[in-house]
């Protein structure tokens, strides 16, 4: 097994994982997508214009925003996550007790869409268009992608813990510690930074329908990632073993 | 794999660090540059001004999660 062969499956599971992604998305999302985007234009006629950056110069129309918009976008993140996904997965692999290749890989990706979906999601949930302020742009991004990369780091600690833990108090113990570690720390950290609050008197249902697709479009797209790597490196390994272990029969011989 | 050789358990498949580290290098700057223009470009830093980008792949800045407007 080698870093390159490792790169080269994620590379292509995650292409996949994005035509899973965009068809998830585009689904289950877009509808509430138009819904969230008629909201805004009805503010938009009522108010005088002051908000929307979108419909007074759209330069990519809606049709191509929503199809190949979306495909570009998919394709773009499914494909750099699944090459970091198998990279971590090849450090990894062979240094978490007596994981096979396949187990560790899926494990990677799994400890991955928590630490880079789902905790985030839980603290900054995915909005749709009309909610956020164009103000508060720069806060929200720095907030979001500083409460992501904490989560990482967080995660990578945590995993360190249960893995230095691993020999002397077992798999249970070390898995429960990891967790517990954090799952505090994040609470921690979530608390200490600050909400957004900008819904206004955008309508729940749309909001809660758009967020539930959003969510739903991250783990189709981690999912499809978790398996489709953990099966193509589990194969490779199968193959690999098959090779020494007609080496050693003939050597035997 | 020359050191997988006659043990009674089977052998795991480790990848030296060394091996390792100028892939995840090269590939976390690929990353960062791609998810940047995904996910922030023309919203909090423009890096070409304008909204081009930012509305080609708008739908899924927000479907996936990343703050837009
Ligand atoms: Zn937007």
């Amino acid at each position: 097994m080698t870093a390159r062969a490792f790169l080269v499956r994620g590379l292509l599971v995650g292409l996949l994982a994005g035509l899973a992604t965009f068809a998830t998305a585009y689904v289950v999302g877009e509808p509430h997508v138009e819904a969230a985007l008629q909201v805004e234009e009805a503010h938009a006629a009522t108010e005088t214009d002051e908000a929307g950056h979108h419909d007074d110069v759209a330069v990519v129309p809606r049709t191509q925003q929503r199809t190949l918009g979306l495909l570009t976008g998919s394709l773009s993140i499914a494909t750099v996550l699944g090459g970091t996904v198998a990279l971590v997965a090849a450090g990894t692999v062979g240094r978490v007790g007596r994981l096979s290749p396949r187990q560790s890989t899926g494990l990677v990706a799994l400890i991955g869409f928590v630490a880079v979906a789902l905790v985030p999601f839980l603290k900054y949930p995915a909005s749709p268009p009309a909610v956020g302020s164009a103000d508060t742009i720069g806060a929200r991004t720095t907030d979001y992608f500083g409460f992501l990369l904490v989560s990482v780091v967080v995660a990578v600690l945590a995993t360190g813990l249960a893995l230095r833990l691993l020999d002397r108090h077992g798999a249970f113990t070390a898995g429960l510690a990891g967790v517990a570690a954090y799952v505090v720390a994040m609470v921690a950290v979530g608390s200490l930074m600050p909400a957004v609050d900008e819904l206004g008197d955008f309508p729940a249902d749309t909001l809660w329908y758009f967020r539930r697709a959003s969510i739903a479009t991250l783990t189709v797209m981690w999912a499809a990632i978790g398996i489709g790597l953990a099966g193509l490196v589990g194969r490779l390994h199968d193959r690999e073993r098959a090779v020494v272990a007609r080496r050693e029969l003939a050597a035997s011989l | 794999m020359a050191h997988a050789v006659a043990t009674p358990e089977i052998q795991l498949p480790t990848i030296p660090l060394r091996e390792l580290g100028p892939w995840a290098l090269l590939f976390a700057l690929l990353t960062t540059v791609v998810v940047f223009f995904i996910s922030a470009d023309q919203g909090a830093v423009s890096v070409p001004s304008g909204t081009a980008i930012h509305e080609w792949v708008h739908d899924a800045r927000h479907l996936l999660g990343y703050p837009c407007h």
